[in-house]
């Protein structure tokens, strides 16, 4: 008997811990209008950033290629012209995509890349409406202005 | 003859209509007050607030494929829908919601039927509502739909014992099997005082009666894919949901009704007060189905026929110990 009232009471007090929680904020976050904060070593879109001059860090060494291991990264190296430079080693990459569709985003490229040219970014909003959309390109991905990355133009690595 | 007849008419179709969009905006209250209850924002898509989801959800279960089964049993299955939502209807046309009113110049009564013996057909309903379960599920020709309807079957005949042995009470000390002489019984205090444990006793059998959580097992999404109405879809799927809701308005007006002193209150608003009450009687009804784990199909039957049974039989002849020898 003593045990079936501790039952029925604790059910009655479930009860008003539900409700307490009703007077509670949502912890909900209202996606398109407010965007969750990510944490600063959020691992999503790819940048290839500049140095402080404006020329390309990435010198098309292929390590990036080379240890994806979702292999979505493409760089085709090409020799610098000495008078109009694209980078400061003697290749650049003429081109360079990444496909955000295999792409697993575990930052491995940024960890390989010996010039720091490829960083991840905290952007997430990545949906296209074709799979061929989900290539990005040299030029999307390259910073438009050094810095643009969030990352200082003027360091080594 | 003509006139009583056009007045009965016109209140059936208003109530109907009211019903209709109680039931429509009690979906969207329901995803509300649950998800505030477990920290999240609910429906607020959809005009001010969300307010249109009702609408838009009726629009898509209106545009859906209108598909039937194979090898189904054709009569049953489209009759099922219809019974549940009849027999849900049936029981507002007993209840008061109010006193007389004047409209036009003519005296109308707030009841579309003022029948002497409404408590039994109170219950003569409700018990015809378990034939819309059974036959949804048997006539689909899927076992999950089986299973629900048998479970179904099980709970609403258990449950009704206790739910009538409860409502005898309130009428014995009442005097009168009448809705409305009923509510005038409770002129002085309210039938939930002087009876509370038949009040908790009807309580539990009301959420039994509309397959409600914790009594949910009919239709339990994770075990039985949905259970009896697994098999419709569209306008006949919302037909079995309106159903349950206006069962649910039903059940709790005539909590209302019987133990919670009707329409009356203070000051001489006719309809207000029956509503807030049944408004807060559906709130607790959300509350619990927020709070309330699903019972085991044999907890279910152990609890009605070992707990409820005997306690409202007990309840019943102390009551009418009181209402012979007392009084």
């Amino acid at each position: 008997m003593k045990d079936t009232i501790h039952k029925v009471l604790s059910m009655i007090n479930g009860l008003f811990i539900v409700l307490k929680y009703a007077f509670k904020q949502p912890i909900t976050v209202r996606y398109p209008e407010v965007k969750r904060q990510t944490s600063s070593r959020f691992r999503g879109l790819h940048y290839l950033t500049k140095w402080d001059d404006g020329l390309e860090r990435c010198v098309g060494c292929e390590l990036c290629a080379i240890i994806c291991p979702a292999q979505a990264i493409y760089v085709k190296p090409a020799q610098n012209d000495p008078d109009h430079p694209h980078s400061h080693g003697e290749r650049y990459a003429s081109d360079f995509q990444i496909n955000m569709i295999r792409c697993i985003y575990c930052g491995y490229c940024e960890e390989a890349c010996p010039t720091g040219a490829i960083v991840l970014s905290n952007e997430y909003e990545l949906s296209t409406y074709t799979r061929e959309e989900m290539i990005w390109t040299k030029d999307m991905l390259t910073e438009k202005y050094p810095g643009e990355s969030g990352r200082d133009p003027k360091r080594e690595i | 003859m003509k006139e009583i007849v056009i007045e009965v008419v016109v209140k059936g179709i208003v109530v109907i209509s009211l019903l209709m969009l109680a039931a429509a905006y009690m979906t969207f209250m329901e995803r509300v007050v649950m998800a505030r209850m477990q920290l999240r924002l609910g429906p607020n898509r959809v005009g001010p607030f969300g307010l249109f989801q009702p609408i838009a959800d009726g629009i898509k279960l209106l545009t859906k494929e209108s598909f039937q089964p194979d090898s189904i049993d054709v009569v049953t299955y489209w009759l099922a829908p219809a019974i549940a939502l009849f027999t849900a209807f049936f029981a507002f046309a007993l209840i008061p919601f109010g006193g007389t009113v004047t409209v036009f110049g003519q005296q109308v009564s707030l009841q579309i039927a003022n029948v002497n013996a409404g408590v039994i057909f109170f219950l003569a309903f409700s018990s015809l509502a378990v034939y819309a379960v059974v036959l949804a599920g048997w006539s689909s020709n899927d076992r999950y739909s089986l299973l629900g309807g048998l479970r179904a079957t099980a709970q609403m005949i258990s449950y009704e014992i206790p739910m009538g042995l409860s409502l005898l009470t309130v009428v014995l000390s009442a005097g009168t099997l009448n809705f409305n002489e009923i509510v005038d019984a409770q002129r002085g205090h309210w039938f939930v005082w002087t009876h509370p444990i038949s009040f908790i006793v009807y309580v539990i059998t009301m959420f039994a009666e509309t397959n409600r959580a914790p009594f949910d097992l009919p239709e339990a999404e994770q075990e039985l894919t949905g259970g009896y109405n697994t098999e419709y879809g569209g306008l006949k799927f919302a037909i079995f949901f309106l159903g349950e809701y206006v069962n649910m308005l039903a059940v709790s007006s005539i909590a209302v009704t019987l133990f919670l002193g009707g329409y009356l209150g203070p000051w001489d608003i006719p309809v207000l007060w029956f509503v807030v009450k049944v408004f807060i009687l559906i709130f607790f009804f959300m509350w619990v189905r927020a709070t309330m784990p699903r019972f085991r199909y044999g907890q279910l039957l152990d609890f009605s026929w070992k707990v409820l049974l005997p306690v409202s039989i007990v309840n019943l002849v102390v009551t009418s110990w009181f209402v012979l020898v007392v009084k």
